[in-house]
C-alpha cells in the first residue's frame, strides 16, 4: 500500500511546474484573453518537448507511454497557472483514445504529430455542446451516437461562443462526413466514448484542485498583506475560518482525484464511481474556493485589473464541464443506490 | 501508487474478520451508563483476550506489533462487523501514545498492560469549569509536597467522559502557579480512589451518565505519577491532542461502516416508500437520494485521505497541525450522515430506546446524538480552523 506520486512522478511535476511558472505567468493567461487565438504555439511545443503533451502516447509513436497516474500531479500544475491550452483533450483524452482504438492508420497520422507537439486535438462527446479550442485544433475527435470519428481541423466550420472565461475558447461545430474518417463503433464505439469521458472528467479534476490551490495561495498571500484596523485582515477569525473552510474542501478532493486516476490506469471496475467522486467533490471545492477567495479579497477581487478573476472564471467553466457536481453526485447515487 | 495490501496483510485481515465475526456482540446497550460500560468492559477484556485490544502495541504490552497499516486494516474489520466504539478508548488512543513516548520503564510496566487488558479504566482530565477551548487557562493546583515526595491536588476536572465509571484519570495539572501560561503545568496521572476525590456524573445530551465532574481536594500523588516531567504537561499533553484530532481515535473503518449502513436504511426506507406507506413516504424524495450518495462519497474521501496521511506517516512526513483538517472533516461528516439518516426515518426518526415502532432500535437518534458531540470535543471546530489558518495556511496569530 502506497498512496502518494513516486519520486520520478514528483521530479517531473517540479519541472514542468518550473516551465510553467516561468512561460505562463499570470501576464500570460491575460494576454490569451487578449489575443485573437489566445494560443501560443511555442509554449506548446515546449511541453512537448518536455514530454507532456505526448505523455499518454505509446512509446512506439514517440510518446513517454504513460497513464492516467503520471498525468494527475502535471495537470494539477496545469491548473494552477490557469494555463491556456487544450491538454485534457489532447492528452487526457484523444491520445488514449486513439492508442486504444484506431486503425493503424489513423494512430500512425495522428498520435507521432501529437507527441512531437505538431498536433494539437480536442474532442466532443455525446452530451458535450461545445468543443474547446478548436480553433487552433489539427484534429477533432467526435462522437456520434456508437461511432467515434478522427476529423481535420480545417475541415471544421466553427461558431465561437464566447465564455466568460476570456481565455477559453469554445465553438459549436459542424463537419461533411465526407471529411471524418471512422476511428471506432459499434459496442467498443460506446466503451471507447464512455471511457473518453471518464478519462475527461478526471483529467479535468486534477485541473481543478491545482486551481483552487492557487486562489488558495493567492488569498494567504493577500490577507497576509492587506491591513485594516491597524492589523492584517488574516488575523481576523472570520477571514481564518474562510481560508479553513477553504482549504479543508480541497484538502478532501484531492486525494479523490489521485484515487480516479488509479482506478482508470488499472482498469478497475468501479472506475467510474470514482472518477464521479473525484470529479463532483473537486468541482464543489473549486467553487467553494473560489467564493471563498473572492471574497477574502473585497474589492480589488471583483475587478478584471486584479489577475485573480482568471482563477475564478476557469473554475466556473471547469466546474460545470465533463459533468458538473450535481450531475456526478446523481451517477454515484445511481451506481451506489440501484445496484 | 500501489493500492493493494500484502499477502501477509490480507492474512491479518482474514484472521481479524473471522474472530470478529465469531465473537463481536450482538445489541450491546450504550457503554456510557453504569451496567452498560459494565457490559462492555467485558467485551474489551474477551478482546484482550484474543490479543485484539490494541494490535499496534509491542507483544510485551498486549499487543501485536502492528503495523499502521494493519492498524486501519483491523479498524475496517471491527466496525464492518458491527462491533461497538471503544470505552477504553481514551486510555489506548490518547493516553498510551503518551507513556510510549513520555513514559518511564517502570510507568510502561505499571499502566500499559493493565490498559491493555482493561484492568484500567482511564479517562481524561482536561476541562475545567473555566478553561475549555482555553485550555492553558487550567487552575486546578498541584502544590508540591517534599515530605511525602509528590503533589497535593486541589482543584476541578470537568465533562470527563465516562469519569463515573473509571478508575484513573489523566490530566494537567498547574504546579508552579507563576510560569506564563504555557508553562508551569504538569501531566499527571491520578487514581480515582485515592483520599479527597469526588466524582459526579453528568447526564449528557443522549439521556446517559457519560460525563462526570471531577473534585480534588487535597488529594496526594507520588513523584512516580508523574508524565513527562514537571511543569512539562503542555508539551506532554499536546502530544496527545495532535492523537486525538488525527487518525488514531477516528479511523475511516467506522465512518465507511456507517455510511454503508446508511446506504442499506435507504434502500430499506425507499422499499417502504414505494409501497406507499405513509411513514415513509419522505424517503422517496430525489434530493435525500443524493444526500445519502454524498455521505458515502464523503467516508469514502476520509478513507482516501487517510490512506495518503499513513504514507506520509509511515514515510517520514507527519501529518503536523493538518490533524486538524482531519478532526474538522470526519466530525462534520459524521453529523450530516446521521442527519440524513434521521431526514429518512421522518417521523419514526424521534422513536427511541423500546418504542415498538423504532427502526433499528433507535440507533440512528443515538448516533445523531453522539454525533453531535464530535465538533465540540478534542478541540472544537472553531478552535481547528485558527489552527488550519495559523499552522497549515501561516495567516498571522495577531
Amino acid at each position: 500500500m502506497r498512496f502518494a506520486f513516486t519520486d520520478d512522478q514528483i521530479l517531473f511535476r517540479d519541472t514542468v511546474a518550473d516551465l510553467l511558472s516561468k512561460e505562463c505567468p499570470a501576464e500570460a493567461v491575460r494576454w490569451a484573453w487578449a489575443d485573437e487565438t489566445g494560443r501560443r504555439r511555442e509554449l506548446w511545443s515546449a511541453l512537448a518537448e518536455m514530454g507532456v503533451v505526448g505523455l499518454t502516447v505509446p512509446e512506439a509513436h514517440g510518446g513517454l507511454g504513460l497513464g492516467e497516474v503520471d498525468l494527475v500531479p502535471l495537470l494539477t500544475e496545469v491548473g494552477r497557472v490557469a494555463f491556456p491550452g487544450a491538454l485534457v483533450e489532447t492528452t487526457a483524452v484523444v491520445a488514449p483514445l486513439l492508442a486504444e482504438n484506431a486503425p493503424a492508420s489513423v494512430a500512425e497520422r495522428w498520435l507521432p504529430a501529437i507527441a512531437a507537439g505538431e498536433a494539437v486535438a480536442t474532442v466532443q462527446l455525446a452530451g458535450q455542446p461545445f468543443v474547446a479550442d478548436a480553433h487552433v485544433a489539427d484534429l477533432l475527435v467526435a462522437q456520434h451516437d456508437d461511432r467515434i470519428y478522427a476529423v481535420p481541423g480545417d475541415k471544421l466550420r466553427l461558431t465561437p461562443q464566447p465564455s466568460v472565461d476570456g481565455a477559453r475558447r469554445l465553438f459549436s461545430v459542424e463537419f461533411d462526413a465526407a471529411d471524418a474518417e471512422l476511428v471506432v463503433n459499434g459496442e467498443a464505439g460506446w466503451l471507447a466514448a464512455n471511457h473518453a469521458f471518464d478519462r475527461g472528467a478526471g483529467a479535468t479534476a486534477a485541473v481543478l484542485v491545482g486551481l483552487a490551490e492557487q486562489m488558495i495561495a493567492m488569498t494567504v498571500d493577500y490577507v497576509v498583506a492587506r491591513r485594516q484596523f491597524g492589523v492584517p485582515i488574516g488575523s481576523f477569525q472570520a477571514v481564518k475560518h474562510h481560508l479553513a473552510d477553504a482549504e479543508l474542501k480541497v484538502s478532501f478532493a484531492r486525494p479523490t482525484v489521485w484515487h480516479a486516476a488509479y482506478s482508470l490506469a488499472h482498469g478497475r471496475t468501479v472506475a467510474d464511481r470514482d472518477v464521479s467522486l473525484a470529479k463532483c467533490f473537486a468541482s464543489d471545492a473549486a467553487e467553494v474556493v473560489a467564493r471563498k477567495a473572492l471574497q477574502c479579497h473585497g474589492a480589488i477581487g471583483y475587478t478584471t485589473e486584479h489577475d485573480l478573476h482568471f482563477w475564478l472564471k476557469r473554475t466556473w467553466a471547469l466546474a460545470a464541464s465533463w459533468g458538473d457536481a450535481a450531475w456526478h453526485r446523481r451517477r454515484v447515487a445511481h451506481l451506489l443506490l440501484d445496484a | 501508487m500501489d493500492l493493494n495490501f500484502t499477502e501477509a496483510e490480507e492474512a491479518f485481515r482474514a484472521e481479524a474478520r473471522q474472530w470478529l465475526e465469531a465473537n463481536v456482540p450482538r445489541g450491546l446497550p450504550s457503554g456510557d451508563t453504569r451496567e452498560g460500560f459494565a457490559l462492555h468492559v467485558e467485551w474489551e477484556k474477551k478482546l484482550f483476550d484474543a490479543r485484539w485490544s490494541v494490535v499496534s502495541w509491542p507483544e510485551e504490552y498486549g499487543g501485536r506489533g502492528a503495523s499502521l497499516w494493519e492498524w486501519l486494516i483491523f479498524e475496517e474489520e471491527y466496525y464492518r462487523a458491527g462491533a461497538p466504539q471503544r470505552v477504553t478508548q481514551n486510555g489506548i488512543f490518547l493516553l498510551a501514545p503518551t507513556i510510549f513516548e513520555f513514559g518511564t520503564a517502570e510507568q510502561k510496566a505499571r499502566f500499559l498492560p493493565r490498559m491493555a487488558a482493561a484492568d484500567d479504566l482511564w479517562c481524561q482530565g482536561w476541562s475545567e469549569p473555566d478553561a475549555g477551548s482555553d485550555l492553558a487557562g487550567i487552575k486546578s493546583r498541584a502544590a508540591r509536597d517534599d515530605a511525602r515526595g509528590g503533589w497535593v491536588i486541589n482543584g476541578q476536572k470537568t465533562w470527563t467522559t465516562r469519569g463515573a465509571f473509571c478508575n484513573w484519570l489523566f490530566g494537567l495539572f498547574r504546579t508552579d502557579p507563576e510560569a506564563e501560561r504555557h508553562k508551569g503545568m504538569t501531566y499527571l496521572l491520578v487514581p480515582l480512589d485515592a483520599d479527597g476525590v469526588t466524582v459526579r456524573g453528568v447526564e449528557r445530551l443522549d439521556g446517559d451518565e457519560g460525563f462526570a465532574e471531577v473534585f480534588f481536594d487535597d488529594v496526594f500523588v507520588g513523584d512516580d505519577l508523574v508524565l513527562g516531567g514537571v511543569n512539562q504537561g503542555w508539551g506532554v499533553a499536546m502530544a496527545t491532542t495532535s492523537s486525538e484530532r488525527g487518525l488514531t481515535l477516528r479511523s475511516p473503518g467506522r465512518f465507511c461502516a456507517a455510511a454503508d449502513r446508511l446506504v442499506d436504511l435507504w434502500k430499506r426506507r425507499s422499499a417502504l416508500a414505494a409501497t406507499g406507506d405513509l411513514a415513509a413516504v419522505g424517503a422517496g424524495d430525489p434530493a435525500l437520494r443524493d444526500a445519502v450518495a454524498q455521505s458515502w462519497m464523503e467516508a469514502e474521501a476520509y478513507r482516501l485521505a487517510t490512506l495518503a496521511d499513513v504514507t506520509g506517516i509511515v514515510e517520514g512526513r507527519p501529518q503536523g497541525a493538518r490533524s486538524s483538517l482531519t478532526k474538522i472533516f470526519w466530525s462534520e461528516l459524521d453529523v450530516r450522515l446521521h442527519e440524513t439518516a434521521l431526514r429518512l426515518l421522518g417521523p419514526t426518526a424521534e422513536l427511541v430506546d423500546d418504542a415498538p415502532g423504532a427502526v433499528d432500535g433507535g440507533a440512528w437518534m443515538k448516533g445523531y446524538e453522539f454525533a453531535l458531540s464530535g465538533p465540540i470535543y478534542a478541540g472544537t471546530n472553531e478552535i481547528q480552523r485558527n489552527v488550519v489558518a495559523e499552522r497549515v495556511l501561516g495567516l498571522p496569530r495577531k
